[in-house]
């Protein structure tokens, strides 16, 4: 798409290339600038998660042999560190129970994205491929959930969830891994993406041919069976598009978690962090390490998948 | 095709789950906050549950009268500041960060040299945990954070600048302190910052695909017809990506008046009322006092703010639309 117009322009454009350069090259500048302050905040970040508070606080000193007193070094906000601290990591992974808050976030996230795609995809067949009246109305009811906020939720939800007992419950589903209470977070996320769900999974199962179903019924397949083997596997596209979406959605919300999720085991990444951050106010490197640990994962798989999670963000936006 | 009834059961089975999760999640509470924000209570079971709706406690006015009955101190349930805030937040983001973003999209939607590496590294920031982001600009924003330090490194006298720390409840900007404290104040921009850094990537992400999207020959005969870059931006590219700038909109708006975890993370622990957005009040009446009516109280302000945003936004954009084509 990109090279199309590209290679378009300077056909039409007279040759006005040459004397666009010298603005080409200050809209790189600015670009380039725009990148320095992108980037300088994490650079900030890594640097300060190795080294101690009094390398940064400008309290450390030295002894200087000439003269044999003590001088005072400089506060190094900006530089690398002057002994890389490494300890700051394991103790931040220990102290904040990194590991735990990462499998916890997972394990929430996962299961919210496959509920998310069970009932939106179901949802989906149901009003794009079955024939019935008020399909279009059912439709126009579920887009209404893109701008009902989140927030609606928070005080029904945590009544009735309280007084059913499953904020305090101690059943694990899967021990030492799902918890009964983290669906306190899972269903409210699920429902919460399903009507970008839906949004997303029409557009991709409008592309589907409907002689398919109609090859698949002639072949005997009922409505369930054209559901499984013929719109399911093709839909495999939609998934990764989804699933993005969704992740991002509860991957980072802190409002649900920080108020249905009281006991520490229990926490997902972003109160996890929070309340870490709360204990250790002026432990400098700590902090820094705390947050070098939370972001790293997220910027190793967008790196890794930097094109797709950009598709899956602007699929929703897009047609929405 | 044949309507029997185990045709229409199949539909209902099909339907069952995003129906079952919809109405019970997000339809129905709309219901009990609206009925929940008429009535007082603090045990979760709604047994100490009293109405109080249209009388002198009702929810509303406790949430919009700025001082005690009596007069003479500051209610700390005061929900005016937070939505000031949130405007104040929700016009920034349309009016600086939109248009700061289109201009990037623009630079890069008409292809340059690295536009996708570019892109790559303005999103980054958009992946990031915002309670990640919160406390890095906290620290950047300490009092002996870098910011103090380039500043005292250029010879301006941080002494000043408590950027976003507490001082002397001077922090609002129409407490009319804050003049008198010079930079004292300063919260409210401070906080706006890590939002425009955080999401101006996404915003350029959107319009870039919509720059992209424009038909070639749309621009070539805009060139052909002698337009210069800036005719060409202004006349074709904008009205062609208004359906895009419409999403932007809506983002940006209901995203800052629902926007929590920014700033539950910087101005959380000091759990004052002068620095907050409508959902940090929320979260305190839910989870510290347990308010539930004034918190249900104050989710419906907030649905409805969300609603009403979003149809107008989509009334002017249909408009304006309706004039171009």
């Amino acid at each position: 798409m990109s090279t199309a117009v590209n290679e378009k322009r300077p056909l039409g454009g007279k040759r006005k290339h040459s004397a666009i350069k010298p603005s080409r090259i200050l809209i790189h500048l600015m670009l380039l600038v725009l990148v320095v302050v992108n980037i300088f905040p994490l650079y900030w970040m890594a640097s300060f998660s190795l080294k101690t508070t009094p390398e940064i606080m400008g309290q450390e000193k030295v002894l200087n042999e000439e003269t044999g007193k003590y001088v005072r070094l400089p506060a190094n906000h900006v530089g690398l560190p002057r002994h890389w601290e490494w300890n700051n990591y394991p103790e931040a992974m220990k102290t904040a129970n990194m590991g735990k808050l990462f499998l916890n976030s997972l394990i929430v996230s996962v299961f919210t994205i496959l509920l998310t795609i069970i009932a939106s995809f179901m949802a989906t067949y149901a009003m794009t491929r079955l024939v019935w009246k008020g399909r279009k109305l059912m439709n126009k009811f579920f887009m209404l959930g893109l701008t009902i906020p989140i927030h609606a939720a928070l005080i029904p939800v945590y009544l009735i969830l309280k007084r059913i007992g499953l904020l305090t419950s101690t059943v694990e589903i899967i021990p030492g891994v799902l918890y009964l209470s983290h669906l306190s977070l899972i269903i409210p996320y699920a429902a919460f993406s399903l009507a970008m769900g839906i949004l997303i999974s029409v557009g991709f199962m409008g592309d589907i041919p409907y002689d398919l179903d109609e090859a698949a019924f002639l072949d005997g397949c009922g409505v369930w069976g054209i559901f499984f083997r013929v719109i399911l596997p093709l839909m495999t596209p939609a998934i990764s598009t989804l699933g993005i979406y969704t992740f991002l959605q509860c991957w980072n919300e802190l409002l649900f978690a920080t108020v249905y999720i009281s006991d520490s085991a229990k926490f997902t990444l972003p109160v996890g962090i929070q309340q870490f951050f709360g204990q250790y106010t002026t432990d400098w490197g700590k902090i820094g390490a705390g947050l070098v640990i939370a972001t790293a994962p997220t910027l190793i798989v967008y790196v890794l998948l930097s094109k797709k999670i950009q598709a899956g963000f602007m699929a929703g936006a897009v047609k929405g | 095709m044949n309507k029997s009834w185990t045709y229409r059961l199949n539909v209902l089975l099909f339907l069952l789950p995003a129906l079952l999760l919809f109405c019970t999640i997000l339809i129905a509470p709309i219901f009990l906050s609206v009925r929940d924000s008429m009535y007082s209570f603090s045990n979760f079971t709604g047994s100490d549950r009293v109405f109080v709706a249209f009388g002198e406690n009702d929810n509303y006015l406790t949430l919009f009268s700025r001082y005690l009955k009596d007069g003479s101190t500051l209610n700390t349930k005061y929900i005016g500041n937070a939505l000031v805030t949130a405007f104040i937040l929700a016009a920034l983001s349309t009016f600086v960060q939109l248009p700061l973003a289109m201009g990037i999209a623009l630079c890069l939607g008409k292809g340059i040299r690295g536009e996708r590496a570019y892109l790559t590294i303005f999103f980054m920031p958009v992946l990031i945990s915002t309670v990640i982001i919160g406390q890095l600009w906290f620290k950047i924003y300490d009092p002996k954070g870098i910011l103090n330090a380039a500043l005292s490194a250029m010879g301006v006298d941080k002494s000043i600048f408590g950027w976003i720390q507490s001082a002397s409840g001077s922090k609002w900007p129409f407490t009319g302190q804050w003049l008198a404290k010079g930079f004292g104040y300063t919260a409210l921009i401070a906080s706006f910052i890590p939002v425009l850094w955080q999401y101006i990537g996404y915003h350029a992400l959107l319009m870039y695909a919509g720059v992209k999207g424009v038909p070639a020959d749309l621009l070539e005969a805009g060139r052909l017809d002698g337009c210069t870059e800036g005719q060409l931006n202004r006349l074709i590219i904008i009205p062609y990506i208004k359906p895009i700038l419409r999403v932007s909109v809506i983002f940006a708006v209901t995203g800052s008046l629902k926007s929590f975890d920014l700033f539950q993370t910087m101005f959380g622990r000091d759990n004052d009322p002068a620095v907050s957005v409508p959902s940090m009040l929320l979260y305190r009446f839910t989870s510290l006092s347990n308010e539930y009516g004034l918190g249900s109280a104050t989710a419906v302000i907030l649905i409805v703010l969300c609603f009403v945003f979003a149809l107008l936004i989509n009334l002017i954009f249909r408009n304006r639309g309706d004039k171009v084509a």
